[in-house]
């Protein structure tokens, strides 16, 4: 019995090393780049710490700092949900109007595929750059051309009412990514679905409804999260944007304060660096880091959570 | 198996969790040898290729003065990047550091990333009251820790363009506020619902038109003797800030401006404002005037120290200064020879003339200023005499950078656009932002 006991102890054990060797990879991974990160950042944002001297505890200091008297942080959260919520919804919208324009077109696919792939291969600076220069309020073709046809000439991005919404046109233009993913589901939907649909007198709406919808919900959740993550990481082009239209691009002892005009494109990426890496207030950028984590968190689950029957399968 | 997983995540985590309380450990003593072979790395912000060879060239005259001191030099650093290098150390980072912005100062000596100075200066017998001008002195120390130098100079002034000048009747340049508002107005051409020419662009995002550099004609006092923001109680600020309004709605009002101001080239570019002809007047600093040459401006310029408010007529002359800085990374092993270069690029007189010489800028040393090697022809001599003025100005140094700075501009911004009008309470609120911005960086 005791032998027995013992052999099967013995095979346990190392069938828990083998268990742990296979997953050490994974617990290296999550260690190093997810726990550690993690819990610093935690750390850090109790501590009073300008990366050069030793950090000091400072208690709920910087908590209170950015929810109370950091003047960047309301309008930066109220920017940056604006964003996860027009942004996202439009560009998946957007992104599956073309797929499925795209997946209708007959004749010359390739060159349509191409055409709004293209884009999305742009580099973000680059893009916004020119976008900065086509919605120059004074001088951009397209106020110029608004212009022309009698229509209102937005200030855009020197403006705070439409300086996020020039933002979602940037990204609407860069939708390739969003385009062949959709594509590429759309292109999978079993075709005797339609034919049956079709033979019950289904209509356009009708077969989108009842035939495409269902077949692509788990591609739409998947868009829509990783959709939400990369705005809460929205960063480069706020950034690039603000700065170009305010004239400020970073000569000889300018300062800029992201955000430009009146806060409007400010997000809470950038208020990580900004109090971060340019005011030396590593606390205070690790509480809006954390922010953005619970933030990232709670839209994923809630996302999971009612998004959850459409990635039922059926077997 | 949970549990193994469980023991062996927590054991990591405490382990790095224990490694990242450990931060960071003193910085090192100076202990190298100056007079042995070494190699140095010296970060500059220039990016010119006149600028870049203008450095190379001081660099190699130090060179040939010290032979025994090689120095690596790594040009188009942005200060962000700076900071980043100094934070993080190791073999690549730099032992001798310049930047453009004067307002980080306080925050590199208050951390202590760039070593005291003062030990240098001793043991070299620099005396700074015979080398540099007070405000000079003044921006490069913060709270009695001299950290940096002064690399050369920047004084702000007012540049006009002659030829619209004399099409506008317009015989001098103005001396006071209101000389000076009357010509803005003169020299604004309107076409539709634009200009053809603006007499001055008076918004705070016009490039150099910074509420910082409008308050140095009144005179002002950032802080109180307790460190406090003195805001609403300095009416220099009010006056500022009233005038500018003031200005800014006889010109057409902010939104018109703001319109004609999209439409603007960049301001370090040759289809800059003022050289395009788009404003008659403008602020900014010595360096234009290479600039605009460089750009080929099609009319005849003139510089002229930037008015000032009416009642303080005596004090016209004087501009708002700022400047280079430099300093030497604690980090550094090679603190003897970094301070050679240091002590050559700032204060060796030929050194500094001939480097203000070759990219335009004010030189920072009281000898250099009266050389006679200094190249200067008339408008350059107006900056001259600017840095010298005994009531030019700068901004001071603050723990938290030029935070305190921006938080101003943003009042400015919001008071411009008429979205801030009780104008006492909006500086009372910006005063108990700043303390509350520096509160949180102590």
């Amino acid at each position: 019995m005791t032998i027995i006991s013992v052999g099967l102890l013995r095979k346990r054990r190392r069938e828990r090393l083998r268990n742990l060797a296979f997953l050490s990879p994974w617990l290296i991974g999550v260690s190093v780049f997810f726990l550690y990160p993690l819990l610093s950042t935690v750390y850090f944002s109790f501590m009073k710490y300008d990366g050069f001297t030793p950090p000091t505890w400072v208690g709920l200091k910087n908590w209170t700092y950015v929810f109370s008297d950091y003047p960047f942080f309301w309008p930066a959260l109220r920017n940056t949900l604006w964003l996860v919520i027009v942004m996202v919804s439009l560009r998946v919208l957007f992104g599956l109007g073309i797929g499925l324009l795209i997946t209708k077109v007959k004749t010359g696919a390739g060159f349509f595929r191409t055409a709004f792939y293209l884009p999305y291969l742009a580099p973000p600076v680059a893009a916004t750059m020119a976008f900065a220069f086509l919605l120059n309020p004074g001088t951009g073709p397209v106020n110029n051309i608004l212009g022309s046809l009698g229509l209102p000439q937005p200030g855009w991005f020197n403006d705070p009412h439409w300086s996020k919404p020039a933002l979602t046109l940037l990204a609407l233009w860069g939708i390739g990514d969003l385009m062949v993913i959709f594509m590429a589901s759309l292109l999978d939907v079993p075709m005797d679905q339609y034919e049956a649909a079709s033979l019950d007198g289904a209509g356009w709406w009708q077969r989108f409804r009842f035939v495409t919808m269902p077949n692509i919900q788990p591609i739409v959740l998947f868009a829509v999260i990783t959709g939400v993550i990369q705005t809460m990481q929205y960063y480069t082009q706020p950034l690039v944007a603000g700065k170009v239209a305010s004239g400020v691009i970073g000569g000889s002892g300018q300062q800029f304060e992201p955000g430009y005009p009146e806060k409007s494109t400010l997000t809470l990426p950038q208020l990580v660096y900004h109090l971060g890496f340019q005011r030396f207030d590593t606390g205070g950028a690790c509480v809006i880091a954390l922010v953005l984590f619970a933030l990232a968190m709670v839209f994923t689950a809630f996302l999971m959570r009612r998004g959850s029957g459409f990635l039922a399968t059926d077997d | 198996m949970p549990r193994v997983h469980r023991a062996v995540i927590a054991a990591a985590a405490i382990a790095l969790l224990g490694t990242a309380c450990t931060g960071t450990s003193a910085a090192p003593k100076a202990s190298d040898d100056a007079t042995q072979e070494t190699t140095i790395t010296f970060w500059h912000g220039w990016s010119a290729p006149s600028e870049v060879a203008a450095i190379d060239a001081n660099i190699k005259a130090f060179e040939a003065k010290f032979p025994n001191i090689k120095v690596k030099v790594v040009g188009n650093i942005a200060d962000d990047k700076i900071k980043q290098a100094l934070r993080a150390g190791g073999p690549n980072s730099p032992d001798v550091v310049s930047s453009f912005t004067t307002d980080n100062v306080g925050t590199f000596c208050a951390s202590h990333v760039f070593a005291d100075l003062k030990p240098f200066l001793d043991k070299s017998g620099v005396d700074l009251d015979k080398t540099f001008p007070k405000p000079l002195q003044d921006y490069t120390q913060f709270h009695g820790t001299r950290c940096t130098l002064p690399l050369l100079n920047d004084a702000y002034g007012l540049y006009y363009n002659k030829d619209a000048f004399k099409a506008a009747g317009i015989a001098n340049p103005p001396k006071t506020m209101s000389e000076f508002d009357a010509a803005a107005k003169k020299l604004t051409k309107v076409k539709g619902d634009g200009f053809s020419q603006l007499g001055f662009m008076p918004n705070f995002h016009g490039f150099e038109s910074t509420t910082t550099h409008f308050a140095a004609q009144w005179n002002p006092t950032y802080f109180t003797g307790e460190g406090k923001s003195n805001l609403a109680a300095d009416p220099a600020f009010a006056s500022m800030l009233k005038w500018q309004g003031n200005l800014v709605k006889e010109l057409g009002g902010f939104a018109k401006l703001e319109k004609y101001r999209a439409a603007f080239g960049d301001e370090f570019g040759a289809k800059n404002p003022f050289h395009t002809g788009q404003v008659a007047m403008a602020i900014d600093g010595e360096w234009r005037l290479g600039m605009a040459k460089e750009a080929g401006v099609k009319f005849t310029i003139g510089v002229a120290p930037f008015p000032v408010p009416d009642d303080q007529a005596d004090s016209y002359g004087k501009g708002y200064l700022s400047g280079t800085i430099v300093g030497i990374a604690n980090t550094s092993q090679k603190q003897n020879a970094a301070w050679e270069l240091v002590k050559f690029m700032t204060t060796d007189t030929d050194a500094v003339v001939s480097f203000a010489n070759a990219i335009h800028n004010v030189p920072s040393t009281l000898d250099a200023l009266k050389s006679p090697k200094l190249v200067a022809d008339e408008n350059f001599k107006t900056f001259l005499e600017i840095a010298q003025h005994e009531k030019s100005s700068t901004t001071p140094a603050s723990s938290n950078g030029g935070a305190y700075q921006l938080t101003l501009q943003d009042f400015g911004y919001a008071f411009e656009a008429g979205k801030q009008t009780d104008l006492a309470a909006g500086l009372a609120k910006t005063d108990a932002q700043v303390d509350k911005d520096i509160a949180q960086a102590k």
